[in-house]
This record gives C-alpha cells, structure tokens and sequence, in this order.
C-alpha cells in the first residue's frame, strides 16, 4: 500500500482505499432544510431587522418608532426579537445562535469525517455513522445495476449520487454525494472490477480516462501527478486489507480524501479568479452537455424519443381516462353546488396533473445505450439521472402497447430486476421502465440491448410477438376452445423459443410480448382449475423476482403444457449452469461489445 | 462444474407426504368452522336476523363437505426430486405443479404448527428469489424433514447459479 503523505486530490477512487464524499454532501442531504429554515426565518425577519437598524443610522425616525418599541416589549410570541431587543437579552440570543451554527457545522463536518467508502476487488462498503455506526458492504458479483443521479441541487453543486443495487431489499449502498466526473468514474471502475477483467487492463483505462477527462477542481499538475499514484495503488496487488476494518475510528489519518481546497500545490494559488471562472464555465457544460457522454457509447445504438412523442403518449396513457373521470365528477360537482367535491377530488386531480408531468420531465432527454459493461439507460431534464445494468441481470422483459397507443404504433418496455425495491413504487416504477416510449424499430434495438446474447435469434420472433395472431412465424397457437376462457386475445395467445428466451405473446386490449431469460428463470409452474380441466387447457406461468412483470401464458393445450413444462424446467437448469454473466468481462471471447 | 461426491439425488420417485396431515388439516377446518358458526350463532342470539341460522348451516355444510375431502386432497400432495430440480404438485380441484431447481433455492424454512409438532411433523418451505414460486411441503415426519433440507441445502449448494 503506497500511502502518500500528502493529501492529494484523488481522481480514482477505487483503489481499495478508503475515501471520503464530496465536502458538500452533508448540506446536500439535510442541509438544504437547514438553509430553507434559516432562509425563512431571515425573510421573515427582515423587516424587523430594518426597523431595528433605522435608528441607527436614521437617528430623526425614532420618534415614530418610540410606540412601536412598547408594543414589542409586550409581545414575545409574535416578536422574539423585539423582546430580546428591548430586555437587553441581544448579547445572550447571539450566543445562542452561535452555539447553534457551530453544532450544526460541526455535525455536518463529523457526519462526512465518519462516513467513508472503499471499493476493493471484492465489493464496495460504507462506514458511516456519528454514535451508531454502520458498515454496510456489497459483493462485486452480486451488482445488479448502478444508478447516478444528479437531483437539481446537487448538480448546481457539480455532484453526483451514486447508488449500487443488489438483490434484495433496501440493500442497496448509496453513496451521496460524489464529485459529478468522479461519479462517473467510480461507476467504470466498480463495473470493471465486477467484471472481473485483469488489472492491467483496469489501470490502462484509467491512464486513458485520466487524459481525456481532468477532474474537476483540480490543478493539472497535481492530477498528473495523482494519476500516476492511483495508477500505482491499481496496479499493487490488493492491498485492501492492511487496514483493519475494526478501527471505526472514522480513520482519521487516511490518504486521500477529496479536499478540494487542501492541496498546497504552489502553482495552483496562482490566478484564483481564473479558475473560478473556470469552475463556473465547467459548471454551465455540465448543465448543457447530453446526458449520455458520446464518448461512451456508439451513437446508433441510442434510441430517441421526439418530445411529440413523450408528451402524445402521455396524453394517451391510462391517466388520461383518470383525468377524464376526475375532471367529470368535478364538473358535475361543482355545477350542482356540492362544494365537498372540490375539496375531495382537486387533490387527487393535482396528484395526477403532476404525475403526468413528472413522467414527462423524466422521458425528456433519455437515451439508451449499449456499452461494455451493460445497458446504460439515461433520463431527465432538471434533475437527471442515469442506470447501468450489467450484462446477465435482466430477469424478465415485456413490450407493452395499450389500446390507445395502437394507431401510433408505440410500445413501452419495461424489466424485472433483482433488488428494485417495491417500497418506493414512484422510483421503482422509472427504473424498471426501460423504454418509456417507442416505435417497434426502438422496441427491437432495445431489445437487442437487452438480451446481446440471443439477439441474432429473438429477433426475428418480435415482429409476430408483438402485432401477430394466431400460428406461425415460430409462435405456438391456441386451440379454440380457449375461447370460453379468453373471448377476445385467445388468438394472440402463444408463446415461442429461442436460444434460452421463452417468448409468450398476449392480450388484446393490452398487447404485451413477455421476453424471459432461462438462464435466471426462478422456476416453473402449471396449473388448472376445473374450468381448464374440461376443456383440456391449463396455465403456465414462469416464475422470476418481483418486478412489475409477470410472465404468464394464460391458456395452452394440456398436452402441450406438459411439455413445455419439462422444456422449460431442464433448459433452465441447463442454461443456469452455463450463463457465466455475472464475470461478463472475464469471458474467453472478451467483453460482449455493444459496437 | 465437478460434482463433489455425497450431493446425489437420493431417490427419483414421487412421495407422498404423510397421512397424519389429514389430521392437521382437519384440525385446522375445524377450528375455522367453530368459530364461524359460533359467531354466526351468537349474532342469531343477539339480533336475531333472518340470515344468521342460515349462514351458520352453509359455513357448517361447506366446511363438512371440506373436510370429507380432506383425505384426497392429502393424498394429492406429491413432491419429487429429479435430478435437477425439485418437483411439487398438489390439488385436485385447482391442479398446480412447480418446478424449482436445486440452484435456485435460496433458503429452505422448517415450520412447526402446534398440531404438527404434537404429530411429530413438520413443514418445509422452499424459497427461490422468486416470491411467485411458493413451494412448501407440508406433513413431513421431523426427522425427515431436517434429513431433506440437509440434501438439499448440499444440492443446491453443488448447482448454485447466480440470481
């Protein structure tokens, strides 16, 4: 372990080391109610403040003030001030609000002292807490995707979240908040060591990454010479364990932390109104740059989606029918005098208006792109954030088009993962939407993102498995009698295979193409209930983790479910014990590249 | 992947679980049955509406037809260890058969009602990463039970895939 002895600015921070956040995450995460507060009670108190000053430098205005004083003497729950003011208490109440600054900014300053980070070859874990410690850490191959968001604020303050998912609930490591390009390289560096690729290679890419994207807030000559320290540190055969995990004292002395204030490189003190400027110009690029740097990915991959297009699908998505019922039963309230109806459902008709809008806001600017450590899906506006699934974590996919969608032809794609928590449905619900909307030449592009691996033989089957009906073009059809149990979709009912995909098409109304991967299918189920029974039918249904998916092919022969059923238990085991995906990188072949 | 020795598949047969579930079952319908009807009964002797007798009867009916059915539906209880995979069915009314392979298992639970222990039985519950997979055989004699979890926690230890 090269421990430098003086605190450099760290461009690479997943070099086993432990490392701090960006200074400003404390006020990024509960601090900003800390300046709302205080900027409240300062508005509030201007006025006061004015009236106070007044005399001061406005001595003939005290006459008129003289009766004002008296009714604040009395008054200390309208007036703290003026009864602090006029009881001589100001010397006290100064204090008092000293004392509470200085807690707070020392708060603030522990609560990012002990909370620090490492990624080691094995996993990435965080120690943080003040009086209860915590030390939470995530195995590399257990990754199932890596979120970096950039809410409003915290891009202003040139910062990043950055959140690691892996299965199970609530198990997900965050860490808020990182420097915006530092984020960016974390989330490289995590997904290459995950991916289980040599060293060499690791330290090479960061070289390369090095020269093309100079950390922020850092002198050229310090990060130059930085680099090659990092370099050192990845190339040192994991060192990760000389420092006992048991300390938790916060480590006070650990090398590199990111301070970017601390350097005492010479050269740098030089022109500090220049690299202000600087600062502020590389924020403004930050604020206008694509969401999806078009460095990483190749550009034909990306799917577009037209604002028309955002904003029509929305119009046409099923809130609408909701807005349509809200604004009737308003309407019809309001002209018949009930004014109850106005307090019951405006509310529930702002909750929706702003539904629609976020939903909007967040297909703006979205991108998807295959890059060599998975599908990097991009959105937002303002707040911007953005998701990598590494290759082999998508369990289930499904194509969807609701009826209204129809004439315009768009489908919306959305998968199950490992680990998306159900607890916060508004969030779950934009990680698992892959595709907010899309034309069928978008839902095969992002198919083929998805399943790299059995693309060449999926393709094909989309066509039939999205629009198409009855056999043929490689779906399996429904016998008629399946009629009594689904008069309208028994057509499109049918379901297909292909190189380790079951493919199963549904729905009329709502036609959907379910996609799952047999290599993660959980297990298998069939079953019939006495209606199936005498008409020789059953139901199959593919069980995978928990996602707004379900993969489920309502009617199908009873003989042919049978069979299917084995397939489908035996290619699952079968495809189980050779799907090596969880070490994507390491593979004989090399990375699966998306270009 | 090499194979270690001691993680083969016992016995590739259907068993049935045993015939002392019945009594679970009908225990547990019983107790179900009483405190319906005895509600029923005591809204007859409260209020007195004109349903309440009736209600009581058709709970009364339903859980007897119920528990006469008991047997079968015990009977039809069936789970199998394949080579790979586990296999379970049950039902007569709605037939369900799941297959969970050994690799997929992520953790297997040992239950205990009071009945069943006063039985000697116990209740194994397979859980995949799948919470749709729902797998849990009842009415295995205890020792039996912790013998199977044994061989199948080594099983799946042999197959273990990734999530």
């Amino acid at each position: 372990m090269s421990a430098p002895a003086r605190p450099a600015p760290v461009t690479n921070l997943a070099d086993g080391e432990w490392h701090r956040l960006h200074p400003a995450s404390p006020l990024l995460r509960g601090g900003l109610v800390f300046i709302a507060v205080l900027g409240f009670v300062i508005a509030n108190l201007r006025e006061r403040a004015v009236d106070l000053l007044l005399p001061v430098f406005a001595p003939e205005a005290d006459e008129e003030l003289g009766p004002r004083y008296d009714e604040w003497q009395s008054d200390w729950v309208n007036d703290p001030i003026g009864g602090v003011v006029s009881h001589g208490l100001v010397g006290w109440a100064l204090l008092a609000l000293a004392v509470v600054i200085v807690a707070v900014i020392i708060g603030f300053w522990m609560s990012w002292r002990m909370h620090t980070f490492r990624v080691t070859r094995e996993a990435v874990e965080v120690r943080r807490g003040i009086l209860f410690r915590s030390h939470r850490s995530a195995r590399l191959d257990r990754i199932q995707g890596i979120n970096v968001s950039r809410p409003l604020f915290a891009r202003l303050f040139g910062t990043a979240k950055l959140e690691v998912s892996v299965a199970g609930q609530s198990g997900n490591v965050e860490l808020s908040y990182l420097g915006s390009s530092l984020a960016d390289g974390l989330r490289a560096d995590i997904l290459r060591l995950a991916s289980g690729v040599r060293a060499e290679r690791a330290a090479a890419d960061a070289a390369a990454r090095e020269a093309t994207a100079p950390s922020q807030a850092a002198p050229a000559a310090a990060a130059t010479a930085a680099a090659a320290a990092t370099i050192d540190a990845v190339v040192a055969p994991a060192g990760t364990g000389a420092r006992p995990d048991g300390t938790g004292d916060g480590a006070p002395a650990a090398p590199g932390t990111v301070e970017p204030g601390a350097a005492p490189a010479g050269p740098a003190r030089q022109a500090v109104g220049a690299r202000a400027g600087a600062l502020v110009n590389q924020r403004v690029d930050e604020f206008l740059a694509p969401e999806l740097d078009p460095d990483l990915a190749p550009p034909e991959s990306v799917v577009h989606l037209p604002i028309p297009r955002v904003i029509g699908s929305t119009v046409l998505g099923g809130s609408t029918i909701w807005a349509a019922i809200l604004i009737a039963i308003i309407a019809v309230g309001v002209s018949t005098g009930q004014t109850w109806v106005l307090f019951s459902f405006v509310p529930a008709a702002i909750g929706l208006v702003s539904y629609m809008w976020s939903r909007i806001t967040k297909s703006l600017r979205y991108s998807i792109a295959g890059t060599p450590d998975g599908v990097r899906i991009g959105h937002g506006l303002l707040s911007t954030g953005n998701q990598t699934i590494p290759p082999g974590r998508i369990h289930a996919i499904e194509a969807t088009q609701w009826v209204f969608w129809r004439p315009f032809g768009w489908w919306s794609i959305r998968i199950n993962v490992a680990g998306h928590s159900v607890a916060n449905s508004n969030e779950a619900a934009q990680r698992t939407t892959v595709l907010p909307v899309g034309t069928v030449a978008d839902v095969h592009r992002v198919l083929a993102l998805l399943l790299p691996d059995a693309a060449a033989e999926v393709d094909p089957l989309v066509g039939a498995g999205l629009t198409g009906r009855g056999a043929g073009a490689g779906f399996s059809s429904t016998p008629r009698r399946a009629v009594w149990l689904r008069p309208f979709s028994w057509r499109r009912i049918g379901w297909a295979a292909a190189d380790g995909v079951a493919l199963i098409r549904r729905g009329a109304l709502v036609r959907s193409l379910t996609l799952v991967p047999l290599a993660r299918m959980q297990s298998v189920a069939v079953s019939a209930g006495p209606i199936d029974r005498t008409l020789r039918l059953s139901a199959l249904r593919l069980h995978t983790v928990t996602g707004p998916v379900s993969a489920v092919l309502p009617v199908v022969d009873r003989d042919e479910a049978s069979v299917l059923f084995e397939r489908l238990a035996d290619e699952a085991v079968a495809r189980a014990a050779s799907d090596t995906t969880h070490h994507w990188g390491a593979l004989p072949g090399g990375a699966p590249d998306a270009g | 992947m090499p194979e270690p020795e001691g993680a083969h598949v016992p016995d590739d047969a259907w068993r049935r679980v045993s015939p002392k579930y019945i009594v679970v079952e009908v225990v547990g319908s019983l107790i179900g049955m009483v405190v319906f009807v005895g509600g029923l009964v005591v809204v007859h002797l409260l209020w007195q509406p004109w349903w309440a007798l009736w209600a009581a009867g058709a709970v009364a009916l339903v859980s007897i037809v119920g528990i006469a059915l008991e047997p079968r539906r015990v009977r039809s209880i069936r789970y199998r260890l394949r080579d790979d995979d586990l296999l379970f069915r049950r039902g007569i009314m709605f037939q369900r058969q799941v297959a969970v392979p050994y690799g997929r298992m992520q953790l297997i639970d040992i239950t205990r009602g009071p009945v069943a222990r006063a039985l000697g039985l116990a209740e194994l519950k397979f859980v995949t990463a799948a919470a749709a997979t729902a797998v849990t055989v009842p009415g295995i004699p205890m020792e039996e039970a912790d013998r199977l979890r044994d061989e199948l926690v080594a099983l799946a230890e042999t197959r273990r895939a990734g999530l």
